[in-house]
């Protein structure tokens, strides 16, 4: 009767997913094509004016036919979902909502030019300290320890790398302060989640609201003057040859060392969780600490290291936010990224690479309300910014497949 | 439904409860009336002073002027130090709870403003508590139904939109109706945002902690679009708040003819809705149904209660708390709704919470502690140039010390407790 009951379960979800995917394809023609004026034409730009990279030329095609071809793609696959199942149903989907945003994004330039290539690198910038939060929350909930501190260790790093980095005359320094400030309230985290056993949620919003009292009460007794909050800025470093590839060239290959750092730790992460020993534990203790106890693996230190080495993670995404441009620590400048990075980590389903993926789709949506606001599209931006949030919460529900959590997170360990 | 004898779900006895409901549910039936319920108070004393003397230490390692004179000598650098201390703490004092020098001489001189001016302080302290019970209470009330509610930031900011909404729109219909209308409106708004991720905690399973987070920043830029300039419920003179709301929608202060004694009706109110909370989970069947799931879900499930449901009514009435916290503020207070006001409510609420244990007469505490340090901190950065902050510093440290009584325990050398008193408020993601 159970399996009965999942088969019905499925086949009803392979009809809804058929039937959004038509959806997908009516929004077009209902809310875009009204708009679009005769032999209105839509310009996707890719080189960016700087660069010296090889010259693409433009994308110059009717909005009417690219937004009737977004409509008919969505609508071969809600069709075809219908008719035969698609086997991979979510990969489906989400290949269908980018026709969906391409169709957006044609009906939004419609008459206009808009820069693919630029957006793209807004886009990987704006994800870039997401990321790193969400990989710091990676490391940590992987061992089996609930991270929602994530935004003050940000806080904390972002604090002390304008110090250092002050100090110092040197950005290393400034990187150096962020993982140590990081690393700090992350030892505050490890000390109360593992060694007293606190509730690790309510050890988290402590450790948010010490980390903006400290960083704020600090700053306005010694960040004031500007001798301790004039760190230097990391510059662009090209990477050469893959820099001059088109389109990708500009929009990955040029940019600052936390970004490379950043791109680097998603992949190193990713490897280190799923092909060494320390992954294989860690993921173990996550799971299920008793028996890799039995086995001899110390739960206690694998999740002091983890969530030590989370918050080094974290504090570099603070890092990023003082030393890539703005040059300054202000008080709450993190702005919530902490929390985002919470949701693209189980957007991303507790994996290093999935929550680059869902930073970029975050960071997608953050820079596309900018260029939105240039096109003078009619659209509030506040709607695209709760995009992502709404996005977390759906996948949450377990609409669009399901987002695991370890089995033992959040659940202090006591040796038998 | 009614005054009927309640159960401890968690031993089956009738008994009285303590407010140790926040605790784990192995907990065995608590050994002693008297004692425990005094030993119930040492804990979030030591609390306090053990943060407010990190305070200290911290304000006066801060303080240039203690490292100038530890360079005459030690002796002179620890006096300056207690001297800086004490500057800061008495200022913070007098910020909270008046001068009373001035208090008594203006109580000898007879004269109705000088009292007043003496009492301001009191005053401001109540006033800034009167928020602070509401959103306790919210996060409390989840806590008793084993959620944990980070959204009553977002209900805030939603019903501080509905009720401003009911506040302005509403023309020529007398204040007794139209008050409690706008107080309504805040409820209302507060609890359907809650019930959301109420709805899907008890539906899908999805944590709620999670989708009440993503509900604050949802609740932000709701409230962004509607009152940035040219938003629907702007003012549209350039600014980007609500119009004012009607004089008939104020919730009356205590003296009308001193417009800067703020505290009005809305203490009374947070008082009574303490009360009526503490009714609610303690003598009615819901009540105990709330607090069954949140001890133990499955347990209640077996018992024939409706889980899914009664997760849903406790978000609700948690938001509706929240909710009341914006609509007193607005209608008492602000008089109309600013646009990206933040309100830091919804996290200090979980500080409130957790001090007073969950119960709606320990939280009435903590927030009257609350709103002495708030209104204290600001008299300190004016006068002590200790900057507001510190209140942010001590609030983080007594939810630690709350959180891990073992802290405490370990400074103190007080003995160690019965076996399960540790806090067990949250699960895990589920």
């Amino acid at each position: 009767m159970t399996v009965m009951k999942t088969a019905s379960k499925a086949r009803r979800r392979a009809i809804t997913m058929g039937v959004l995917f038509l959806l997908f394809a009516l929004a077009i023609l209902i809310l875009f094509t009204p708009g679009v004026e005769q032999g209105q034409k839509t310009t996707f730009a890719f080189s960016e004016a700087r660069s010296e990279s090889f010259v693409i030329g433009n994308l110059v095609f009717a909005t009417r036919f690219g937004l009737y071809l977004m409509a008919a793609l969505c609508a071969f696959a809600g069709a075809w979902q219908l008719a035969k199942g698609f086997e991979h149903v979510n990969v489906v989907l989400g290949i269908v909502a980018g026709f969906f945003v391409v169709a957006f994004l044609t009906w939004a330039a419609r008459g206009q030019s808009m820069n693919l290539t630029g957006m793209a690198r807004s886009s990987l910038l704006r994800a870039i300290p997401i990321t790193l939060a969400a990989l710091s929350g990676v490391m940590c909930e992987r061992s089996g320890v609930i991270n929602i501190g994530i935004e003050g260790m940000m806080l904390m790093g972002a604090f002390l790398s304008a110090v250092t980095g002050s100090l110092g005359r040197s950005v290393w320094a400034g990187l150096f302060g962020a993982m140590l400030g990081g690393a700090l309230m992350a030892g505050l985290l490890a000390i109360l989640a593992i060694r007293y056993k606190v509730d690790q949620v309510i050890a988290g919003t402590a450790i948010n609201i010490l980390a903006t009292g400290l960083t704020s009460y600090l700053s306005s007794r010694y960040l004031q003057s500007g001798s301790l909050n004039s760190p230097p800025t990391f510059r662009p470093v090209p990477v050469p040859l893959l820099s001059r590839i088109p389109i990708i060239g500009p929009a990955v290959f040029n940019h600052t060392v936390p970004v490379y750092l950043t791109m680097i730790l998603v992949v190193l992460i990713q490897v280190m969780l799923y092909y060494t020993r320390w992954g294989l534990r860690t993921r173990a203790v996550g799971e299920h600490p008793q028996a890799a106890d039995t086995l001899g693996v110390n739960v206690f230190k694998i999740r002091y290291i983890n969530v030590l080495l989370g918050g080094v993670v974290a504090g570099l995404g603070g890092a990023y936010l003082v030393l890539s441009s703005v040059a300054r620590f202000d008080e709450l400048m993190t702005a919530g990224k902490g929390f985002i990075g919470l949701a693209a980590m189980i957007f991303g389903k507790w994996n290093p690479v999935g929550a680059l993926g869902s930073s970029l789709i975050f960071g997608f949506a953050d820079s596309l309300q900018t260029r939105l606001a240039i096109l003078a599209v009619p659209i509030p931006s506040q709607f695209l910014l709760m995009a992502p949030y709404l996005v977390t919460m759906v996948v949450l529900a377990g609409v669009v497949g399901q987002s695991r959590a370890p089995a033992a997170d959040g659940v202090p360990y006591e040796k038998e | 439904m009614g005054n009927q004898e309640v159960e401890d779900p968690r031993t089956g006895n009738a008994q009285e409860h303590q407010g140790e409901t926040g605790e784990a549910p192995e907990g065995g039936p608590s050994q002693a009336g008297r004692r425990g319920r005094f030993r119930g108070l040492v804990l979030p004393a030591m609390a306090i002073i053990t943060a407010l003397i990190i305070g200290a230490l911290f304000i006066a390692i801060t303080d240039e002027s203690v490292y100038e004179a530890f360079r005459d000598g030690i002796g002179q650098g620890i006096v300056r130090a207690f001297l800086v201390i004490g500057r800061a703490y008495g200022a913070f004092y007098v910020g909270a709870f008046g001068n009373p020098v001035q208090i008594v001489r203006a109580i000898f001189s007879g004269s109705s403003t000088q009292i007043l001016r003496a009492i301001y302080p009191i005053t401001e302290t109540l006033r800034i508590a009167t928020p602070y019970i509401f959103a306790g209470l919210a996060v409390a009330f989840g806590f008793q139904g084993g959620l944990f509610n980070i959204g009553a930031e977002g209900q805030y900011f939603v019903a501080g939109l509905t009720s401003v909404f009911v506040g302005y729109s509403l023309r020529g219909v007398p204040q007794i109706i139209h008050l409690p209308l706008a107080l309504l409106a805040g409820m209302v708004g507060g609890a359907l945002w809650a019930a959301i991720p109420g709805y899907l905690k008890g539906k899908t399973g999805a944590h709620e902690v999670i989708n009440t987070i993503m509900m604050n920043y949802i609740a932000f830029r709701l409230a962004e679009f509607m009152l940035d300039v040219g938003g629907p419920m702007a003012r549209g003179d350039g600014r980007p708040v609500s119009p004012d709301i009607q004089p008939s929608a104020y919730l009356p202060q205590f003296f009308p003819n001193r417009i800067d004694l703020r505290v009005n009706l809305g203490i009374v109110l947070a008082l009574a809705v303490a009360w009526l909370v503490w009714w609610l989970l303690y003598k009615t069947t819901l009540g105990y149904e709330i607090r069954t799931v949140g001890l133990n879900p499955r347990a209640a499930r077996y018992a024939g209660m409706n889980v899914p449901r009664t997760i849903l009514v406790t978000m609700a009435i948690s938001g509706a708390l929240a909710g009341l916290s914006a609509a007193t503020d607005i209608l008492g207070v602000l008089h109309f709704m600013p646009n990206a006001f933040y309100s830091g409510y919804g996290f200090d609420a979980i500080a409130l919470a957790l001090l007073g244990k969950s119960h709606p007469g320990g939280v009435v505490l903590a927030s009257l502690l609350f709103g002495a340090l708030r209104a204290g901190a600001r008299n300190m950065q004016g006068i002590a140039r200790v900057p507001i902050d510190i209140t942010s510093v001590l609030q983080g440290l007594i939810i630690v010390f709350i959180a891990a009584p073992e802290i405490i325990r370990m400074i103190y050398r007080l003995r160690q407790p019965v076996k399960g008193e540790m806090l067990t408020l949250t699960r895990g993601w589920g």
